[in-house]
């Protein structure tokens, strides 16, 4: 059959457009199945999804599952349950290796168990106790004496976090995935291991895997550190109040812990290397810094702790810490030590190198392309052992739930990493979207930029007549676009609270015009953003004075 | 009003500097004493003189507060910061706090019991609310006497010492506001009751409260009244929030149920009589049962609307148009009245919403089209408001029913879920009315009509999202919001179930 000639030939390339939306030749079909043109067969030869469908399979027994993720946090959960939704049969396989001093917990990841969820918890039980003292300018009379029981507060915690754990395996149930407590290990293409806690081995076969597994966190590699520090991995469960603590880094767990330990009335002291809040906006890093201090937390800069953290007296640790600057050492004694240095992503002993994922071998990070497929076609990879891609539960589960519908759902949506908002629960919450100024300045220029801000002082704060001049808010617009809202920062009550909406207007393509016809509620924190006159360039005074 | 206040001392530096400004007003001078005269000193009165006296123009205000039936009067600044939204959101706060001390202690806290609350008004009234407001420092003439029109450019009032002022201006701003109504025909309703104009300034607790309507005033003051302790009555003649979504001013009235504040509904008084102990006695009507009934309580507070402040103003005088049925002031997109010179701001005009950042709005867009060539109208359209009730209820665009009426229940999607904030969890407190729900058209685009958020801190989570439905937002634009995690707002990014579906719309784990 030759179109050229025949004379059915247009009609036939009709019936075919209709079909296909494909007009031109060659169009290729195997057993009934449209595969396109000749760019689309070249790249189905590549990506062996031709080889499949011409029966070319080398393992002709069929797998035992369409997916298997390994690693049941959020993004892993939220794309075991879409896919199984969608119809498919999958298996997600959790396993918590203990924590040095045998923490463990149970399905649900860092985000239920060891991270939001526990730290927003003990962030508001801090915050309550703002809250207390606040009360009494207010009018409300009890007793002097406060005192927070850790104990109570950890019980609570966790007992929420256990009906966090069981309604997880309660919908995995109910959505029919299987779920396994066991370790998973890559052992040949398609297929893994999974050995449970009592060292029982089972395979498993696949013919799609996604990569889950997360992050832990970093030690200090210094003699005594697994053996006498905790982490936020074993923070949140700790039996016994931390007392006096020593908190080692500067990222936004290291400042979070420390902010709320303080809260609840602990000796609290930060052992800073160089910046705090690495890769955020640096102006309000130092103010969220500034704020714990005036709050009673203790920093100390441009220290290392490179010799050995010594047992000395009974439940008393000696930090030794070296300057970054110079020769001078520091000795300090303490109740806890809190390293909060980092986190690596848990990738280095799953069998990645039996299949040939590529990690970078830096980081241990999983490079993958915008649609979260690493260099291995049938292993995908979501959440924070993502290269280059943020560390935030919503981004791990929106990218967990788009994977499977368009694996399973025939969706092409991608999970869209641009303009993500977040907030760091810090005392004094730190809510940001879009650039931070200096990488604004960066990419865009200083002369293209107009940055407005204003300190503000929160009504609920001027009977207690506490903090003026403290809450900031910035944002930073593209002069060259129409003045565009390419950066938003707030510091204040409720971070979290304001800053969301500011990010769905951020998504709407947000102006600073639009953010002075905007009408303010009244009277709130966030309708500082509807009043923004000042320009950074200005150098005006943003003080507020009275009251 | 404070960052409107001080947002507006500034300036923006989009428009001509003052000094050209003032040089080109200089040299036209009007037979008139003043360029502008505003006639009331509240949040809208004061944003519109301090604007116009930027571009170098003369400025006269002029605010007089009458003393409420009782007697209570106040300065400068309006209804907002004297007896409206400042004190209302610190006394909430009050309560809020009452609620954290309550929480505390299943975080962990150990408060020795009891806990009580003292008169929190005291704490009110030592805040010097009076120095926020720098119309000195802005030069603008205040006189601080009730004006009246003798015709259409010429205001006359008499001072406190009796010395009469004749004040004349090319331009005139009507912003007097609105006081709240008495009931008419209920006996002892002026003698005994109170207003929201007397609560905030009472010496001593109001004690046992009954407090009849249903607007956001009695609902707000109800709230706060309960969660400091005190035992708190609402009589309501029909329905709550008359003009909010009917689905969220029910969850707000049931959760102040469950929260401790009696309600009396389908009731409306009769009369107020005050017995031997002082205690007053309050007969009413109850609709559905047709019965009669009577309790007595401490304080009895009206709070069934407010009425303009027009009457001294005579306006025949000036020729201003009002509505006879409203006696609000009618107006053009412009705010200029019946009378081209005349404008008029604020809670005084018919039809605007009575909100202040909208009046402060409305003032600072006057005195920028009238002196300096600016012809930028106010926008009144996807207002966002708060009513600060126990459970905050926050919401921007149309209520369901509105948007309903306005495209067809056919045309349109409501999605919307019941969640429960993390905090609630460990305080064991109920989360039965946290509620969000979202109108959409639902046509392919699904732009968003309206976000309605019932929660903690909804006035916070709904000032961004209504710069996203300003800007036009869709459902999928919302749903590709990646969310901050734990928030309450977050779930909004994270509506799925729409009404029509039937499905359960509780939100299971993160």
């Amino acid at each position: 059959l030759i179109i050229a000639q025949d004379n059915d030939g247009a009609s036939i390339q009709q019936v075919l457009a209709e079909m296909t939306n494909q007009r031109t030749v060659p169009n290729v079909f195997v057993n009934g199945t449209h595969i396109g043109g000749c760019d689309a067969t070249y790249q189905a030869y590549q990506d062996g999804s031709l080889q499949k469908l011409l029966g070319d399979n080398q393992i002709t027994e069929p797998y035992e599952y369409d997916l298997i993720i390994i690693g049941g946090g959020s993004g892993g959960l939220a794309c075991s349950k879409e896919a199984a939704a969608l119809g498919k049969k999958v298996m997600v396989l959790d396993y918590v290796v203990p924590t040095p001093l045998g923490t463990s917990w149970g399905l649900g990841g860092t985000c239920v168990n060891v991270g939001c969820i526990p730290k927003k918890l003990m962030h508001q039980a801090a915050l309550l106790g703002q809250a207390l003292q606040d009360s009494r300018k207010f009018g409300w009379q009890y007793e002097e004496q406060v005192k927070h029981n850790w104990e109570v507060m950890v019980e609570a915690v966790q007992n929420y976090i256990g009906s966090l754990n069981w309604g997880y395996r309660v919908s995995l149930r109910e959505k029919s995935v299987t779920y396994l407590n066991s370790y998973g290990e890559f052992v040949e293409p398609h297929k893994i291991k999974a050995t449970n806690r009592k060292g029982q081995v089972t395979y498993h076969t696949a013919e799609t895997f996604v990569l889950a597994t997360g992050e832990r966190p970093r030690y200090l590699g210094i003699p005594g550190d697994k053996e006498f520090c905790i982490t936020s991995d074993d923070l949140f469960s700790l039996p016994y109040c931390p007392g006096k603590t020593l908190v080692v880094g500067a990222s936004y767990v290291a400042l979070e812990c420390a902010g709320f330990l303080a809260g609840l009335g602990l000796d609290v002291t930060v052992m800073v290397r160089s910046i705090l809040l690495r890769g955020f906006d640096q102006e309000m890093a130092e103010k969220v810094g500034a704020y714990m201090e005036t709050h009673g937390v203790k920093f100390i800069r441009k220290f290392v702790p490179v010799q050995q953290l010594e047992q000395g007296m009974p439940g008393r640790l000696k930090v030794t810490a070296k300057s970054t600057e110079g020769p001078e050492i520091l000795e300090g004694e303490y109740n806890t030590v809190l390293i909060a240095i980092g986190r690596d992503a848990c990738t280095r002993n799953i069998g990645l190198q039996t299949i040939g994922v590529k990690i970078n071998e830096k980081n241990g990070k999983v490079p993958v392309n915008d649609e979260e497929q690493t260099n291995v076609p049938y292993v995908y990879a979501i959440g924070d052992i993502l290269d280059g891609k943020l560390e935030l539960t919503p981004v791990a589960i929106q990218a967990g739930r788009l994977l499977a519908q368009r694996l399973y759902g025939g969706s092409s949506k991608k999970c869209d990493y641009i303009n993500v908002p977040t907030t760091v629960f810090t005392p004094l919450e730190y809510g940001s979207c879009g650039y931070p100024e200096e990488k604004a300045i960066e990419e865009y220029g200083k002369q293209n930029l107009e940055v407005y801000h204003t300190l503000f002082w929160p009504l609920e704060w001027t009977v207690p007549g506490r903090d003026n001049n403290t809450c900031y808010a910035k944002i930073i617009c593209n002069k060259q676009d129409n003045n565009r809202v390419i950066g938003l920062h707030i510091l204040g009550p409720n971070a979290g609270e304001v800053t969301q909406g500011f990010a769905a207007a951020i998504k709407c393509g947000l102006t600073k015009e639009l953010l002075d016809e905007t009408i303010g509620i009244h009277p709130t924190c966030a309708e500082v953003f509807t009043t923004m006159d000042i320009t950074k360039a200005s150098g005006q005074d943003i003080t507020q004075k009275g009251c | 009003c404070r960052c409107r206040t001080r947002a507006a001392a500034v300036g923006t530096g989009r428009r001509p500097p003052p000094s050209v400004r003032a040089l080109a007003a200089s040299a036209l001078p009007g037979k008139n004493e003043y360029d502008l005269l505003v006639i009331g000193g509240g949040s809208g009165g004061l944003a519109c003189a301090k604007e116009a006296a930027q571009f170098g123009r003369k400025v006269a205000v002029l605010d007089y507060v009458e003393p409420s039936p009782q007697g209570t009067a106040w300065g400068l600044g309006g209804t907002c910061v004297n007896v409206g939204c400042i004190p209302k959101k610190l006394m909430h706060q009050a309560a809020l706090l009452g609620s954290s001390l309550k929480d505390a202690q299943h975080y962990g806290w150990s408060i020795s019991q009891p806990v009580h609350h003292t008169c929190v008004q005291n704490y009110v009234k030592s805040l010097n609310w009076g120095h926020r407001v720098q119309l000195q420092e802005k030069k603008v003439k205040y006189f601080n006497i009730k004006g009246s029109f003798s015709d259409p450019h010429t205001v006359r009032g008499l001072t406190k010492a009796g010395k009469e002022t004749v004040i004349t201006a090319d331009n005139i701003v009507i912003a007097t506001g609105g006081r709240p109504k008495y009931p008419v025909h209920v006996a002892g309703a002026l003698e005994y009751g109170i207003t929201s104009d007397d609560l905030f300034w009472l010496k001593e607790s109001p004690g046992k409260t009954l407090i009849v309507g249903a607007s956001y005033v009695s609902l707000e003051c109800a709230g706060f009244l309960t969660g400091i302790g005190l035992d708190t009555t609402v009589m309501m003649r029909s329905i709550p929030l008359r003009g909010f979504d009917q689905q969220m001013a029910s969850l707000v009235t049931e959760h102040m149920e469950s929260y401790g504040t009696k309600f009396l509904k389908r009731c409306f008084p009769t009369k107020v009589e005050k017995l031997k102990s002082n205690r007053l006695q309050v007969t009413w009507k109850n609709a559905d049962l047709g019965t009669e009934e009577t309790d007595s309580f401490n304080t009895v507070m009206w709070a069934v609307g407010r009425a303009p402040d027009t009457k001294t103003l005579n306006l025949e005088a000036a020729g201003v148009k009002t509505n006879s049925e409203t006696g609000k002031i009618i107006v053009d997109a412009s705010e200029a009245t019946s009378v081209p010179h005349i404008y008029a701001i604020g809670d005084i005009t018919e039809g605007r919403p009575e909100l202040t950042p909208t009046a402060i709005a409305a003032g600072k867009l006057l005195a920028q089209r009238l002196f300096s060539q600016s012809s930028e109208l106010m926008d009144y359209d996807n207002v966002p408001t708060t009513v600060f009730t126990p459970l905050e209820y926050g919401c921007v665009g149309l209520s369901e029913e509105a948007a309903v009426q306005r495209h067809g229940s056919d045309n349109i999607e409501v999605y919307h879920a019941y969640y429960k904030p993390l905090e609630f969890t460990v305080a064991e407190r109920d989360a039965t009315q946290c509620y969000i729900k979202m109108v959409c058209l639902r046509e392919r685009e699904q732009r968003i009509l309206g976000l309605h958020f019932i929660g903690p801190n909804a006035g916070e989570v709904i000032q961004g999202f209504a710069l996203g439905i300003k800007c036009g937002a869709t459902y999928p634009q919302m749903m590709k919001t990646v969310g901050i995690h734990p928030t309450c707002a977050e779930e909004v990014t994270k509506l799925h179930i729409t009404k029509r579906s039937g499905l359960d719309a509780t939100v299971t784990g993160c």
